[in-house]
């Protein structure tokens, strides 16, 4: 595909044993995946399924131990602000405020003062943070940060965004809230996003395309178009073509989070 | 009482000065019922009154002033030198593997021991002094700041590369900023140190300072003496920290949120 943003090319990562005469850990089988201009990828799977390894290869923050992944067709070797990442955990710098961290990727490209305040500010009032400006991180909760965060990926206009379960430690209610205003955001401003978690509702409320990756060693084995047209209501997701979806998904899912009960226990055994 | 439940400010200050009140208090009964001999410990009137002649009689203001810029120059110098090396063992780690070793060994060479070789190299005079609580201090200094360094959370670190960040860059905008409150820290704790230091240097060869003055009233067995120059030392070691801890937390308001 020569029209892909991202081309992610036969990329796989072993991890060396952890100790003399051990055997490495394969976390990620040869994956290939692309991603078209203004996709949504989502990506679900089991916990320690390699999905993480995944998105953190594409970032520039591990190495393939083979495969390259494309950016443009131009091949990643570290990682850039052309991808910018909204990580699981909290991630702001506590010693800025909202503000300066939204402006942290601006500075570094020597953008003019006064124009990385107004790129803020506006960023600022789309994620719904006015009023908290010169908060520091820590004076605001688990939902704030992750706006900001998204915020401060956002303002460095970056070719892709990788979500790594961003609002994996939110509560329900937050989580939901944290989708809309992102599902809300892209619609808008049509980005290229690489989005993992284990939430099935998520993943489907929010891709354009959802795939589901084996259990350890991972690899994508499912994959499904989202027909659901945009702008996207929260409503959706108690129709029946969303909860066919679901259940077909889960059942994917599912299957491997079983394979890797069954693999650890063997393991063990 | 119930545990970790924080106390007001009012309350604090009061509690605090209440102990001082005590131990003046005790300090007083075991003197003035005559319990302990006013030649080995003299009493609180006693105290106030040589203060007030060595003050304002045998010019000990200057002794103090003295002892304070050698505590100040010394560690003035050896911090100048030791955030920039503890900063980049901390960052870079060929540099830590390079240093380390050798620091972690001068760190247990006993400063005091090194007064004899400091007489010899650098004579009795100020250098000498200087250089005491150089070596008292430096390498605590970058081994602690290395480490504070060292520790950095990788997620940060990550999140500033994704941000556009190079390597230079991580080191100014978050592996500095991020330890810049413990830091400080930590030279508000060596800083204590170096007045040990300053004192036994000018204990064994001085012609000034609040230890020569020590020594001195050794020599005329005038305890009331060399109580109140250690209890000056406490009150300026005291007052030097409130100004640190002051200082520090309006450089860094967010690290106490």
């Amino acid at each position: 595909m020569s029209n892909a943003v991202l081309s992610i090319r036969g990329v796989s990562r072993t991890f060396p044993a952890a100790h003399d005469g051990g055997a490495p850990t394969i976390a990620l089988e040869s994956t290939t995946l692309d991603a078209a201009e203004n996709d949504f990828v989502t990506i679900l799977g089991p916990s320690g399924c390699g999905k993480s390894t995944l998105l953190r290869i594409v970032a520039g923050l591990d190495e393939p131990s083979s495969g390259a992944v494309l950016l443009d067709g131009k091949r990643v070797v570290g990682p850039g602000a052309d991808r910018g990442m909204v990580f699981q955990s909290y991630t702001l710098f506590p010693w800025l405020t909202v503000r300066d961290n939204i402006c942290f990727g601006l500075r570094e490209r020597g953008v003019p003062v006064r124009e990385q305040l107004d790129i803020a500010q506006s960023f600022i009032t789309r994620v719904g943070l006015k009023g908290f400006e010169n908060h520091f991180p820590k004076q605001l909760s688990g939902g704030m940060q992750q706006r900001t965060a998204l915020a401060r990926a956002l303002a460095n206009s970056p070719r892709m965004l990788l979500m790594d379960e961003p609002f994996g430690a939110l509560d329900h209610q937050t989580r939901e809230q944290m989708q809309e205003l992102l599902l809300g955001i892209w619609e808008s401003e049509q980005k290229t996003v690489l989005f993992v978690t284990h939430d099935i509702d998520e993943a489907i409320f929010m891709g354009s395309r959802a795939m589901v990756m084996s259990a350890r060693p991972g690899r994508i084995k499912f994959e499904r178009e989202v027909p659901f047209a945009h702008p996207r209501h929260y409503s959706i997701k108690t129709s029946s073509e969303f909860v066919a979806l679901k259940a077909e998904l889960t059942e994917q899912v599912r299957a491997e989070v079983l394979a890797s009960v069954l693999a650890s226990v063997s393991a063990t055994v | 009482m119930t545990p970790l439940k924080a106390v007001s400010p009012r309350a604090r200050v009061l509690l605090g000065i209440s102990f001082f009140v005590l131990f003046v208090a005790v300090w007083a009964a075991v003197t003035f019922s005559g319990f302990v001999s006013t030649i080995f410990l003299a009493d609180t009137i006693m105290i106030v009154q040589s203060g007030w002649k060595l003050l304002a009689q045998m010019g000990f203001a200057k002794d103090i002033g003295i002892t304070m810029w050698r505590v100040f120059g010394g560690f003035a110098i050896a911090a100048v030198l030791a955030v920039p090396l503890g900063v980049a063992m901390g960052a870079y780690k060929p540099i830590e593997a390079f240093f380390e070793p050798f620091v972690s060994f001068a760190r247990y060479l006993p400063a005091s021991a090194f007064i004899p070789l400091l007489i010899l190299w650098a004579g009795i005079g100020e250098a000498q002094k200087l250089s005491l609580i150089f070596i008292g201090s430096f390498f605590q200094l970058v081994l602690m700041i290395a480490v504070v360094v060292g520790n950095t959370r990788r997620d940060l670190v990550e999140a500033a590369y994704t941000l556009g960040c190079g390597d230079t860059g991580i080191v100014r905008r978050v592996l500095i900023p991020n330890a810049a409150p413990e830091i400080a820290e930590i030279l508000r704790m060596v800083l204590g140190w170096a007045w040990t230091y300053v004192i036994v240097a000018e204990l064994i060869g001085a012609s000034s300072g609040i230890g020569h003055m020590i020594t001195d009233s050794q020599a005329l067995l005038a305890t009331d003496q060399i109580i109140f120059g250690i209890i000056v030392i406490g009150l300026i070691g005291l007052v030097s920290d409130l100004a640190f801890k002051r200082v520090n937390q309006r450089l860094y308001p967010w690290a106490r949120l």
